[in-house]
């Protein structure tokens, strides 16, 4: 069996994302599509999973044309795809979520349950995940787990070609070796695996062949044994990458942001610390540990219980996200989508939505002024594509929608900047852009707080990391003066 | 003044991935508007060729003034829809505001008694705001119990029909500007306004922002309930003003009137492409919903169909028109 496709152009609303793409993947092979957010690999999955219909060219199985409608049509196919996003019923069991197309029944038409179960006990155990118990709830599943019956679930019907986005976002350890096993099974099997991930460490470990695709074009296509990291990353990005992390020079200026014995009940406890103008501070701390939290209370989203945020020089005691823009705050939140963005709205829209007022004239907003602005940020935080002011930010990639966002905050015009986890999902070209930004932006005198659960990110694109564990700050140090197990030590409270 | 407020520009790809042709001018595609532009010149051109009563000026006089009430509150409708909320009481504001405008003229000069009545709708709106947007309470429960309880107000006010006397009352209803109905035009006024408040005022903005994503128009530093409050108070407001034209109009006011209105207001918006989960929706679309609307109302009495046939008519027609749009927008 062999998949192709031919001069794949897509358009959104007179956009082009993809500028004739060719692909061709074959049976018993894994396929990786490797590229920075916004070079169109997520348009790239939909038109093959039928859920966008290619504006230009065509797809072959077998030399033989085939129209896609329809994410039916691709089923019809053979054609099988998990997204990143979940898409189980969370409040059904877990054999429901994977026999939805159709249950064992008894006579009279009701469903075989004891069966039904049985039958996904099997599915699980033959792919490698029979430690899921098919009768629990999907929604009481880690997330890990439910990215494994995600997978099963594609698995019933035994495509011919699998299309996996990101799956290894969600994993890690046993459940990451559970995967790429079944992976490499399936491949035995004669299945084709599309593998669509920025982890390039995994791609070389799992990959047959590679494709790089940058800005909706193929630019490259080679094997795990004749590339390496290095060159797939300069292949993304568009040029080499010498250093991921700007050399930081600890200049830092007076103090910018106080925060005083915060504490917010059950969530995080006396809470203190200082930043300065110029610096970047890490904020590292497990998942649950209170970061997030923190963050939305400095920043007046939530009330706190005690202590008091403090800008220097200036007003404190915000009650209101309203008052800390005032006086010179600005959070990116770890939710782009939840709490970012307004995702229906033009990325214009978006980037204007914290200083509605600052374009107006009179009572209206001045739309030349606006455009202005926004043209801007636009060009100088290089959201792509260059002309998507009125582009809905649905349709930007993940990382592009990031430096909307940023935009947004940066029209402000901050003293304190808190990013919560900034480069969660983004891919390498596009965080070392991330990390050049925030550099720049220290060095113009901003106060970053750089909140990340990323060990390496933390100290590398720091000059100081605040520790994090069980609502509590527990350890405080150089970035350059410490070392990843120190931190980790403190993170989990084991008293170095 | 861009049309769409919000949401992702339309595409023409039917269901099944079929395209359709596209008309495309300086660079937008105008497809949806000239399907709707479409629409409404075939039912008025059915109308003229069907019936010669159409065309003469009484039947249009008529078709412009029965326009305001609908239009009127389709557009208070969108400002809570686009917050991604409804409002249900707006059929009774109309008509409590209508009785009591016509109680108070005996007492007061006729403008400061239509100004009371505008007032008792901007009062019940912002009820309805603060209820929604201070207390967190569902829209749809909040403005079903102000259903009821203004309706009930409204017989409480008087059991009876209040015809005032005085002709100058009916001025405001029946003076005519030229050819055109002077409510007509305050309607078209309350549109425009109401696109420019839309579109191009930083409380608009916010307003069409919350009904996409409250929580990220909150972390922007807006007020959003103050925002949400608002738009309940605009929907009460302009179901006082509808109220007090239709009692003008017709020239009695009865505590009776008005019901079901909301669900002429909801449907045209929906026409229009508003969606009900907030955040999307044109005042202009939803103008040509209401045109489509009072046509369609107007064209079946000139055919003589019975009411009953006129309402099952008019549900069949929403779907279709519906279905249509849907085919026509960018599945996501």
């Amino acid at each position: 069996m062999i998949l192709e496709l031919r001069g794949v152009r897509k358009d959104y609303a007179g956009v082009q994302v993809l500028h004739g793409v060719d692909l061709v993947g074959r049976r018993g092979e894994v396929l990786a599509v490797v590229g920075a957010n916004g070079a169109g690999k997520s348009t790239l999955i939909k038109i093959l999973a039928g859920a966008q219909p290619m504006s230009e060219g065509e797809m072959r199985m077998d030399g033989e044309r085939v129209e896609m409608r329809s994410p039916h049509d691709a089923h019809a196919r053979g054609i099988r795809t998990v997204y990143q996003e979940m898409s189980l019923v969370p409040g059904l069991s877990v054999t429901e979520n994977l026999l939805m197309g159709g249950f064992p029944r008894r006579r009279g038409g009701l469903i075989d349950w004891p069966a039904a179960h049985a039958r996904a006990r099997e599915l699980l155990e033959s792919i490698g995940f029979g430690a899921i118990d098919p009768r629990t709830i999907a929604g009481r599943l880690s997330v890990a787990r439910q990215q494994m019956v995600e997978i099963a679930k594609a698995l019933v019907d035994e495509p011919r070609v699998l299309v996996l986005d990101e799956p290894s976002a969600v994993l890690a350890g046993t459940d990451l070796e559970a995967l790429f096993a079944l992976i490499r099974r399936l491949r035995d099997r004669g299945v084709l695996v599309v593998y669509v991930s920025h982890r390039l460490a995994e791609v070389l470990e799992l990959a047959d062949s590679i494709v790089v695709i940058k800005d909706g074009r193929v630019i490259g296509s080679t094997e795990p044994s004749r590339t390496s990291e290095n060159e797939l990353i300069g292949l993304m990005a568009g040029r080499r990458l010498e250093q991921i992390y700007p050399a930081r020079r600890a200049d830092r200026g007076e103090p910018a942001l106080h925060v005083s014995g915060l504490s917010r009940g059950g969530e995080f406890e006396d809470v203190s610390f200082t930043l300065h103008a110029g610096e970047i501070v890490g904020l590292f701390g497990l998942v649950g540990s209170g970061r997030s939290e923190l963050a939305l209370c400095v920043f007046g989203a939530e009330p706190a219980s005690a202590g008091e945020v403090r800008v220097a020089g200036g007003p404190g005691g915000f009650r209101t996200p309203g008052q800390a823009i005032a006086a010179g705050l600005a959070l990116v939140t770890e939710d782009r989508k939840g709490s970012g963005l307004v995702l229906g709205m033009t990325v214009a829209d978006n980037i204007m939505l914290a200083t509605l007022r600052a374009t107006t004239r009179g009572p209206l907003i001045d739309f030349g002024r606006r455009r202005r602005k926004v043209a801007e940020m636009v060009e100088r935080l290089d959201i792509r594509p260059a002309h998507c002011a009125s582009m809905t930010t649905l349709h930007l990639s993940g990382g592009n929608q990031q430096k909307a966002v940023l935009a947004k905050w940066l029209l402000t015009g901050p003293r304190v900047l808190i990013l919560d986890e900034p480069t969660r999902g983004v891919d390498m070209a596009t965080r070392v852009e991330i990390y050049r930004m925030i550099d720049d932006l220290a060095r113009e005198g901003l106060s970053v707080l750089l909140i990340s659960s990323d060990l390496t990110e933390v100290l590398g694109a720091t000059d100081r990391v605040l520790v994090m564990n069980q609502g509590r700050i527990t350890g405080e140090a150089r970035s350059d003066a410490v070392t990843e197990d120190e931190v980790l030590t403190y993170a989990i409270g084991r008293t170095a | 003044m861009t049309d769409q407020l919000a949401g992702p520009a339309p595409a023409t790809t039917t269901a099944r991935g079929r395209r359709l042709p596209r008309l495309v001018v300086g660079g937008r595609d105008l497809t949806v508007q000239a399907a709707f532009v479409t629409l409404i010149v075939l039912l008025v051109a059915t109308a003229a060729l069907t019936s010669d009563v159409f065309l003469t000026p009484a039947n249009l006089t008529n078709l412009l003034k029965q326009m305001v009430t609908t239009g009127l509150l389709a557009f208070g409708m969108l400002v809570v829809i686009l917050t991604g909320g409804i409002d249900l009481s707006v059929g009774s504001v109309v008509a409590f505001s209508g009785i009591v405008t016509a109680g108070l003229v005996a007492g007061l000069p006729i403008p400061l008694a239509m100004a009371v009545g505008v007032a008792t709708g901007i009062g019940f709106g912002l009820v309805n705001g603060v209820l929604v947007a201070r207390f967190g309470l569902a829209p749809f429960v909040v403005t079903l119990a102000a259903l009821t309880t203004i309706r009930g107000l409204a017989f409480v006010y008087s059991e009876v029909p209040i015809a005032p006397e005085d002709p100058a009352f009916f001025t405001l209803g029946s003076a005519l500007a030229g050819p055109i109905p002077v409510s007509t035009l305050i309607m078209l006024a309350v549109f425009l306004a109401g696109g420019i408040f839309l579109t191009r005022t930083p409380a608009g903005r916010s307003i069409v922002a919350i009904g996409g994503n409250a929580e990220t128009v909150r972390l922007a530093g807006i007020n959003v309930r103050r925002h949400v409050a608002l738009a309940y108070t605009i929907s009460g407001a302009c179901a006082g003003l509808a109220g007090v034209i239709l009692a003008s109009r017709v020239g009695i006011a009865q505590p009776s009137v008005g019901v079901a209105f909301e669900l002429d207001a909801i449907a045209a918006c929906v026409i229009g492409g508003a969606s009900l989960a907030g955040g999307r929706g044109s005042t202009r679309a939803t103008f040509g919903g209401v045109l489509v609307l009072v046509l369609i109302n107007n064209l079946l009495n000139l055919y003589g169909v019975q009411s009953f046939w006129q309402q099952v008519l008019k549900g069949l027609i929403i779907i279709a028109v519906i279905l249509v749009q849907r085919t026509n927008r960018v599945r996501t």
